[in-house]
């Protein structure tokens, strides 16, 4: 084996992780050695559970992954030569064939983790802009509009409407200038897909973008995304001042009529500009505050002219619907949601990451097969899908296939793509709790039900948690969370109360626990819980008195600690932390 | 040399929807938005300073308190929250003496919250600065800031 090639995954997560450093290793350590070894970047690999990742391509065109990377270990490699008996090497080797990828389709990740993302060239070579030229020079813009419409493509940020449907309006609509737009204000806490993308194959979002311009007639365009996301805004300007530089974008494309300009927009930290109307207000520099809809934006958007705003993922799957045509796409899937779908995989799964799989594959499938199930091999108690828009299902629902319609059955939503695996150290009424705390603070404050309504289903919540609750709650929660959803002009209030109505609906036993009998199940409400610790097996290492943040937490050393709770604030730490177990936690004592 | 703050007010001046990208500049430069350099964007932009302060105010990312040396936000996404942030968010605030959104009275650390730094698969995650540290410790964030506080208290 003969290796040709390093490559080191360089995402967010994998520099995090330390890549940046196991990079700077591993092209010391080629120069150091003189081997002729070529060392490069790539974005996000998938695997986040095992960053830092490096793929080892060899002459004889085999890959190889390997997982968590270190500096030492770069250099072991290296000098090893990646022995796969009995090497350092095979112990941190992640086979292709391993279920985590074995169960996945990467369509939309085709590149990610395998191309350098700030290469035009890398793109190119893997058939890059080929469907911008096709759809140019060989389709007309109606033409590439009904070929989306065919795809049966719905929009991957949340809601699901027929992208082909929403590019035909924009389309129709009346006007010289038009805006194409690029929503890539990834708010929802625990998604990172649109982030892995743009950081991982930021021309692929680029060149769905010029297409969707196209077919709509914009010359003009945006690209609005997190200020959170540095990387992903370095990786898309260099892409689009490559794009330019190659003819792809700005003016007369491709030596043809079509021009179109496109800029970045950083958000500056609202979660409700994910939300169409607000978006746009923050383009125009207001503040982001949602407007009654029609007129919607395919009318009367931009600065008052027609625009069309698409997800970073749902563009990206646009090169690959016009390249490989409508029927490739509409193969996969279900009867009505086409295509794979992309979901950041998190929470208390053993394997977590990117994970992209055909629409209709079962929740089971996903959690089980693809993420190994749950950490520690606890009880699977819930998975959260959705975000704060979502709600969180129970076991006996894992067999629901991922497809916008049976989520939405269950009370959850498809979302943007968040995946948060929960377990029996996870309290149900402290998920709906932070959730509804989320939307409260990024509520704009527009309508009065989203605005007050939140507020008080929050102290509510906070009531239960607290050991405060009373069972008429429960029914009060249910009517604000309905008035809410009915009274509210945007997504953001219409869909807050999920994550309460789901947990409510599938966990109301946990709420009842709480308030009948002050006991929070799952040991996390602070004003339920009391550490103690078991003098019989406290060894009096110190360690928690040491690291106690409130000096609660005290003792002599060698001899048995104490905890005073009047001085705890449950955090957790010396839990945590306890090298004997000798902590424990209760719940249900009265104070 | 052009002072840059007037160099900013100068390219932004006639640009459509400026107002939010000349924030975004001026907090870069300064850290934080100065009473004065909000006036003076009122200016530039020809809209009140009730209008730029309210666009100002409706983003969280913008500050009109000078920050400390050292920022440490704290990731409060979902998967962060059930892996234990609220433990180290306490255990922070507590050492520091601060809550989320002040600063240390040595000018030395500024502690936030931020909804999710989307490295949902190492949480709990904490940024220092810059520099994310993933599957971090009540333990190692202490070291970190032990550090800090050696190196420049």
């Amino acid at each position: 084996m003969k290796v040709k090639e390093i490559v080191v995954g360089l995402g967010s997560c994998g520099i995090a992780a330390g890549a940046r450093e196991v990079l700077e290793a591993l092209q010391e350590g080629v120069r150091e050695r003189e081997l002729d070894i070529r060392v490069s970047a790539t974005g996000c690999v998938g695997a986040c559970h095992r960053e830092p990742i490096i793929e080892v391509r060899t002459e004889e065109g085999s890959r190889r992954l390997y997982g968590e990377m270190t500096v030492k270990r770069a250099r072991a490699f290296l000098d090893q030569g990646f022995q796969e008996d009995g090497g350092e090497a095979a112990k941190h080797r992640l086979a292709e064939d391993e279920p985590f990828f074995g169960k996945q389709l990467k369509l939309v990740l085709r590149n990610s983790g395998r191309i350098d993302p700030e290469s035009i060239e890398n793109y190119l070579a893997a058939g890059g802009y080929a469907a911008l030229e096709k759809a140019l020079t060989s389709m007309k813009p109606a033409e590439v509009v009904a070929e989306v419409k065919a795809s049966g493509l719905r929009g991957r940020g949340g809601a699901g409407f027929p992208t082909g449907l929403k590019w035909s309006f924009a389309a129709r609509a009346a006007g010289a200038k038009k805006y194409m737009i690029c929503n890539a204000d990834e708010g929802d806490p625990g998604a990172f897909m649109d982030r892995s993308l743009l950081e991982g194959d930021p021309h692929a979002v680029l060149e769905g973008m010029i297409i969707a311009a196209y077919a709509i007639g914009a010359d003009e365009g945006y690209i609005y995304v997190r200020a959170e996301y540095p990387l992903a805004i370095a990786r898309l300007e260099r892409a689009i001042v490559a794009a330019r530089e190659r003819g792809f974008l700005g003016d007369s494309i491709l030596g043809g009529s079509f021009s179109f300009q496109v800029h970045v927009k950083q958000g500056a930290g609202a979660f409700v500009c994910g939300e169409e109307t607000a978006l746009l207000a923050s383009i125009e520099g207001k503040r982001g505050m949602p407007r009654l809809r029609p007129p919607f934006p395919a009318e009367k958007g931009l600065w008052r002219c027609p625009t069309n705003i698409n997800n970073v993922e749902t563009l990206a799957n646009i090169p690959r619907i016009i390249v490989e045509g409508a029927a490739a796409f509409a193969s996969l899937g279900t009867e009505k949601s086409k295509g794979t779908k992309v979901f950041a995989l998190a929470g208390k799964v053993k394997r977590g990451g990117m994970v992209e799989v055909p629409m209709g594959t079962t929740l089971r499938e996903v959690i089980f097969d693809i993420g190994g199930g749950i950490q520690d091999n606890r009880e699977f108690k819930a998975v959260q899908l959705g975000g704060p828009s979502g709600g969180c299902l129970p076991a006996e629902l894992l067999d629901t296939p991922v497809d916008y319609d049976s989520l939405t059955a269950t009370g959850a939503i498809m979302g943007s793509g968040g995946m948060i695996v929960l377990d029996v150290t996870t309290c149900m009424v402290d998920v709906a709790k932070f959730f509804l705390s989320f939307t409260q603070s990024e509520s704009c404050g527009k309508c009065t039900f989203c605005r007050l309504g939140t507020k008080r289903m929050l102290e509510i919540l906070e009531n239960i948690s607290n050991g405060k609750g009373h069972m008429e709650d429960l029914d009060e929660l249910e009517e604000l969370a309905l008035t809410i959803k009915r009274s509210s002009l945007c997504g953001l209030g219409q869909t807050a109360p999920n994550p309460v109505l789901t947990t409510l609906k599938y966990f109301r036993d946990e709420y009842e626990e709480h308030i009948r009998n002050h006991r929070c199940p799952a040991m996390q409400c602070k004003a339920l819980i009391q550490y103690r610790i078991d003098p019989e097996i406290c060894a009096g290492c110190t360690l928690c008195a040491r690291f106690c943040p409130t000096q609660a937490a005290s003792g002599e050393a060698r001899e048995p600690h104490s905890i005073d709770p009047d001085l705890c604030i449950r955090c957790g730490i010396c839990y945590e932390g306890c090298r004997f177990k000798a902590i424990e936690i209760v719940t249900g004592v009265p104070k | 040399m052009e002072d840059p703050f007037q160099e900013l007010l100068r390219e932004f001046k006639d640009s459509k929807g400026s107002l939010i990208p000349l924030l975004q500049k001026t907090q870069e430069l300064y850290g934080y938005l100065p009473i004065y350099a909000m006036e003076e964007i009122s200016r530039t932009v020809g809209l009140s300073p009730a209008e730029v302060y309210g666009v100002a105010t409706f983003y969280a990312q913008f500050s009109f308190q000078p920050k400390g040396r050292h920022t440490i936000k704290v990731c409060h996404g979902t998967a962060c929250h059930v892996n234990g942030a609220e433990a180290i968010d306490t255990a922070l605030k507590s050492e520091l003496g601060v809550e989320s959104g002040e600063t240390t009275r040595d000018n030395l650390f500024t502690v936030e919250n931020v909804a999710c730094l989307g490295c949902c698969s190492l949480a709990p995650v904490v940024m220092v600065d810059q520099q994310v540290e993933g599957r971090l410790n009540w333990a190692r964030l202490l070291k970190t800031i032990k550090r800090i506080q050696e190196n420049e208290g």
